[in-house]
């Protein structure tokens, strides 16, 4: 039987287009010590670290891990460094919390930083991520990638541009809520429909900014727990699927999942929800914090988290089923629409999710929140997590 | 040390990656390629298992891990699965508007991506209304061949 897990302590950096007054490892210090700050720990107390950075060309310094760890005061305690593209914060959370449950460790810190805005163009640095033989050279990047899925849902479910723009809106308006979020001037639909496009049919305020940032979370297992902490967010369920490279393998006839959907997505809440015991999720889970970088991916997400019907998830935004006062609360935080640091951005999902069931979600807070699923992907649209939290075990 | 105004604009260091690689393509996509640049065709791999038609083409099939064998000639013909049209500049990509597109060559299981051509971008709606997923579209291939997958676009029939 796996080791109780539970995240006692939550730090978050603001997150901004540029953080000129620190370097990527004292970025990455400053959440640490905020989240430990939250436990009630030091860094003493930690028996492991894992440290989530997605590819290292975003930052442009090679094996950044090797500088961010002695930040930390990692010597002599293990360290391990996570990379599986966009899902890098919540697959670092997935390792932490094998650490924990093995009984390996009994608290572990882990923590994610970038600072996207330091080279001039994210895309061309995600467009190296392709496959260099067959793909990279026509130009595809995260974006395009993400255009597809649009397209895909447009033609198979009638998904509406005015639809997309809903779900920019709305996490727009949950982000003036959030201190932290980097883009938080309200926005109306007629401000995202009239916005320019960046790759057809995503406009630019379908997209997310890029942003600077660390998140951190700590770990702990149940008996640190009882003995010290009198608010936690038990990890109650944990899933995770990974899929080809290879788009196109998802759109022709032999496909067995579709681009236009997160069917791995799917399975990955599946697994997590079975061992939550979650057989009605619009009942059980009370706020979800999902990984949705543009409108449509969001979409995806909902339908494939089980609040929607296949096909059905931009109807439900465009009617506010997941406003603040909605029957199911997406993204409180303004989610990555309004701030996307890529290496913490998953990890800020679990973070968020993990504040609302321990209470402490601020303004953002969703009243009563007991049950919360944080999701994550990355690479081309190919890794996927899932994971449930509770205010009880 | 008190109070700086000079920390208001913290200094800024400049780097740059230009890293050289030589990627050895492999046998299976040094096939594909030589048969595009050579014959102007375009072939998958199917798999003897689950008999899909790998494009682009595989050394194994990566649902059933086993070898593919057998080669087969796809399109020029096909039907568009998805596509977008670029009209953002990036750095280090090309200028924009471009189309990349999907496409399930006819004979093959899975689709692939290239460039579409020969259309009018100038108003979004109109050219996505053109590039519908379903439409038919067919691989025009370059005069001069280097053996990359560039060798060919698709454009509209």
């Amino acid at each position: 039987m796996p080791v109780k897990t539970a995240i006692v302590g939550v730090g978050q950096t603001d997150y901004r287009f540029k953080r000129t007054d620190v370097t990527i490892q004292e970025l990455a210090v400053e959440a640490s010590l905020k989240a430990l700050e939250h436990a009630g720990m030091t860094m003493e107390d930690i028996d492991a670290f894992v440290i989530g950075i997605a590819p290292d060309a975003l930052l442009g310094i090679n094996a950044v891990d090797r500088w961010i760890g002695e930040a930390l005061g990692v010597t002599p305690r293990p360290l391990l460094r996570v990379n599986t593209g966009g899902t890098t914060g919540a697959a670092a959370a997935q390792a932490g919390y094998a650490h924990v449950a093995s009984g390996m460790a009994r608290r572990v810190l882990v923590v994610a930083a970038d600072k996207v805005s330091e080279s001039p163009d994210a895309q061309w640095v995600l467009n190296t991520a392709m496959d260099p033989i067959y793909e990279r050279s026509v130009a595809l990047n995260a974006i395009n990638m993400c255009s597809f899925q649009a397209v895909r849902q447009m033609d198979h479910y009638k998904v509406t541009e005015r639809q997309l723009a809903s779900v920019a809106v709305r996490s727009r308006k949950h982000a003036q809520l959030n201190p932290h979020a980097h883009l938080r001037a309200p926005i109306s639909l007629d401000d995202v429909l009239s916005s320019r496009y960046v790759c057809w049919p995503l406009k630019l305020l379908d997209c997310c900014p890029r942003s600077s940032g660390a998140c951190a979370v700590i770990m702990a297992a149940e008996p640190v727990v009882r003995a010290n902490h009198s608010r936690a967010a038990w990890i109650r369920g944990m899933g995770a699927t990974s899929n080809t490279i290879y788009m196109g393998d998802k759109m022709g006839p032999g496909r067995d999942v579709d681009h236009a959907d997160w069917d791995e997505l799917a399975m990955a809440a599946a697994r997590a929800y079975q061992q939550a015991g979650i057989t009605d999720p619009i009942r059980q889970i009370d706020v979800a914090e999902i990984y949705a970088p543009f409108t449509c991916t969001e979409i995806a997400a909902v339908e494939a988290l089980g609040f929607a019907k296949k096909g059905t998830g931009g109807l439900m935004s465009e009617q506010g089923m997941f406003d603040m006062n909605g029957a199911l609360p997406v993204n409180p935080s303004g989610g990555v629409l309004s701030a996307n640091p890529i290496s913490a951005t998953a990890l800020a999902r679990v973070a968020e999710a993990a504040l609302q069931v321990m209470g402490d979600a601020g303004a953002r807070q969703v009243p009563g929140a007991h049950q919360a699923v944080a999701t994550g992907i990355g690479g081309t649209l190919q890794f996927h997590t899932c994971m449930v939290l509770a205010s009880d075990t | 040390m008190g109070q700086d105004e000079r920390l208001d604009a913290p200094l800024i260091h400049s780097g740059e990656w230009k890293i050289h690689y030589d990627y050895a393509v492999g046998e299976t996509a040094t096939r594909f390629f030589l048969h595009l640049r050579d014959e102007g065709k375009i072939a998958g791999k199917k798999c003897p298992s689950c008999k899909a038609v790998l494009v682009p083409p595989r050394a194994y099939c990566e649902r059933c891990f086993v070898k593919t064998e057998e080669w087969v000639d796809v399109g020029p013909e096909g039907t568009i699965e998805a596509f977008t049209i670029v009209y953002e500049p990036f750095d280090g990509l090309p200028p924009p508007p471009y189309v990349v597109a999907y496409v399930t060559l006819d004979g093959a299981t899975t689709a692939m991506a290239n460039f579409v051509t020969g259309l009018d971008l100038s108003v979004p709606e109109v050219a996505a209304r053109e590039l519908a997923v379903g439409k038919r579209v067919e691989a025009v291939f370059s005069d001069e061949r280097e053996g990359m997958i560039t060798d060919f676009h698709y454009r509209l029939k």
